[in-house]
């Protein structure tokens, strides 16, 4: 049986995601859109694959808990603002734009699985754009 | 589900706007809004203030804010909550009756006190280990400038029950002012709740808390996407979040009619987990939250129904953030033009250790990004290979000392001037001759709940 070749896409083709920080964590919601995109993230995006992502600035380590009630997973990053916001040297003390730093992350999976995932209707009521 | 009560957002931060939160009173049906001054490091800009005019140390955004809503809220029975008082709820307290009695109003005004807990953190047999990484508070407790417990809602629902218009508190959970108001308004038990239905209705009344506190937020403000944040229209006259709560816990959150923002799932949630860490145990004062099995669901336009929070008891230790002097910093940024731009930058950073060194100048951390590659994502953020980046039109470059001396921080501006005729050629908009700040670190702790005493005093009516 052929099994077809996986894709790799950024994480912000099929979810959304805010930041926020308390002392020297960041924390993040990671939201799908829909039941086909939470099965992704909640395969793809691990405690593991995240702290993987973040390394190059990240000394601690990542809790992740899945929110299957909302399609969302909730991460934590532990030591990631140099001690806190009010002594953290970066323009970005607070950690607000790691938000989009986590959707810049590449997950793996099927052409089918995105396809189904970008295709499926969203949980969420959206005015007519 | 017998009655229901209607409140509303006010600011998510000390600076934060207040005009939305006219349409929530005008047009949205509130019979309260609560308003969180108080972000995690407010309390060190407060206690700056505090150090230079001892009767400031409050949010004084609070004064100007209720000048322009209170009469609004007065016409309509409206009652504010606030957590402006910062580390001097008396004083904001006091020129918010002296701002209003000017015009002529005289709201009848509480002060909630008591949170306060610097001496017993400064005692020398104290023990208050940073609950994020274990570490002893005697290695800062010489410079500790504030230790704020976070209270919970009882002395806000008290000051309700005893006929206040306006509370004006100090650090206190920041949705114990949504939960105060609930807990007065639909009767729910909170000091003596519990049966799983206390705690279950008291949960739901903090997710509600927890959704409002960060104004426009909860109502598709920062939504955090690629794409679709354009379709969250008018965000320039954003309705901020209002909350319609029932007397069994079941919550609406919606916003005032023609105002901009969204209200669905999407931007809700993206609120619910907001600084939350383990969301099956988000600790308050007045009960612990599991959001498990919370549900949202869209009824409609801009009404998102909540149901499902579950609570259990709260612990008997408080959380309390205090604040440690920990060194200055000083900050330059300073433009390099085409051409060899990114060359020229990385000379001027070359001269600049060069000189810390030849001066002597103590410093702990030289920390250099380059705003407009990668200040947002840091070493996430992947940069072109030099020869590409000399071809930029431009490059900037920001550099920050870390030093534990005021004086060499005092000095670090002054080491660039000279390049602007010595150094390498076309640049532009230097900043930061003179850009000392003291840099605050933040310790997280617990402390045994009977150790502190809530305090509400009614102020002396104005007239």
């Amino acid at each position: 049986m052929n099994t077809p070749p996986l894709i790799r896409i950024a994480l912000a083709r099929i979810a959304h995601a805010r930041s926020g920080d308390k002392a020297d964590w960041v924390d993040f919601g990671l939201f799908a859109w829909n039941e086909a995109g939470y099965r992704i993230i909640e395969r793809e995006v691990t405690a593991a694959k995240v702290q993987a992502h973040f390394a190059p600035w990240l000394p601690g380590h990542v809790d992740a808990w899945p929110l299957p009630n909302i399609l969302a997973l909730k991460l934590v990053l532990h030591g990631a603002l140099q001690g806190g916001g009010a002594r953290n040297l970066r323009l970005d003390n607070l950690g607000k734009a790691m938000g989009a730093a986590l959707l810049r992350m590449e997950i793996e999976l099927s052409p089918e699985e995105l396809e189904h995932a970008q295709k499926s209707p969203r949980r969420g009521w959206w005015p007519a754009a | 589900m017998t009655h229901s009560i209607r409140i509303g957002s006010g600011l998510g931060f000390y600076g934060d706007n207040w005009e939305p939160v006219v349409a929530s009173i005008e047009r949205g049906q509130v019979q309260f809004i609560a308003s969180d001054h108080l972000a995690e490091l407010t309390l060190a800009i407060l206690q700056k203030d505090r150090q230079r005019d001892p009767s400031l140390g409050y949010a004084r955004d609070v004064v100007p804010m209720l000048v322009r809503l209170w009469p609004l809220m007065q016409a309509r029975g409206v009652r504010f909550v606030c957590n402006a008082g910062g580390l001097n709820p008396k004083g904001a307290a006091l020129a918010v009756q002296t701002a209003l009695a000017t015009k002529g109003w005289h709201p009848r005004i509480a002060v909630v006190n008591g949170d306060d807990v610097l001496q017993q953190l400064q005692a020398p047999d104290a023990h208050f280990d940073n609950m994020m990484n274990g570490a002893d508070v005697t290695s800062v407790r010489e410079r500790l400038v504030f230790g704020n417990a976070y209270l919970g809602a009882q002395p806000i629902v008290d000051a309700l029950n005893q006929g206040a218009d306006i509370v004006i508190t100090g650090r206190v959970a920041d949705a114990a002012l949504f939960l105060g108001p609930l807990v007065h308004g639909l009767g729910w038990k909170l000091a003596d709740a519990a049966t799983p239905e206390d705690f279950n209705r008291l949960a739901q009344g903090l997710t509600v808390g927890h959704l409002l506190e960060c104004s426009g937020q909860g109502s598709g403000g920062n939504f955090g996407s690629q794409g679709d944040w354009q379709n969250i229209l008018d965000l320039a006259h954003i309705g901020y979040p209002i909350a319609e709560v029932w007397q069994d816990g079941t919550a609406f959150i919606t916003k005032a009619p023609g105002t901009g923002g969204l209200v669905n799932f999407d931007t809700v949630r993206q609120q619910l987990l907001y600084e939350v860490h383990n969301p099956h145990a988000y600790f308050s004062p007045d009960v612990v939250l599991d959001m498990g099995q919370i549900e949202l669901r869209d009824e409609g336009a801009h009404r998102v129904r909540v149901t499902g929070a579950l609570g259990r008891a709260p612990t008997d230790q408080l959380k309390v953030v205090a604040g440690f002097r920990d060194g200055f910093k000083a900050e330059i940024t300073w433009g390099f033009s085409w051409p060899d731009a990114w060359d020229k930058v990385q000379a001027a950073e070359a001269m600049i250790r060069s000189q810390l060194k030849e001066r002597k100048m103590p410093f702990d951390e030289l920390f250099v990004e380059y705003p407009g590659l990668n200040s947002a994502h840091g070493p996430l953020a992947q940069l072109p290979p030099a020869a590409e980046l000399n071809e930029c039109a431009e490059i900037w470059v920001r550099m920050v000392l870390r030093t534990p001396v005021k004086a060499v921080a005092d000095g670090f501006g002054r080491l660039f001037p000279w390049m602007a005729l010595s150094g390498p050629a076309y640049t532009c908009g230097f900043q930061g001759l003179n850009n000392t700040s003291e840099l605050l670190g933040i310790w997280p702790t617990l402390i045994p709940r009977d150790r502190v005493q809530a305090r509400l005093e009614m102020l002396e009516p104005s007239a």
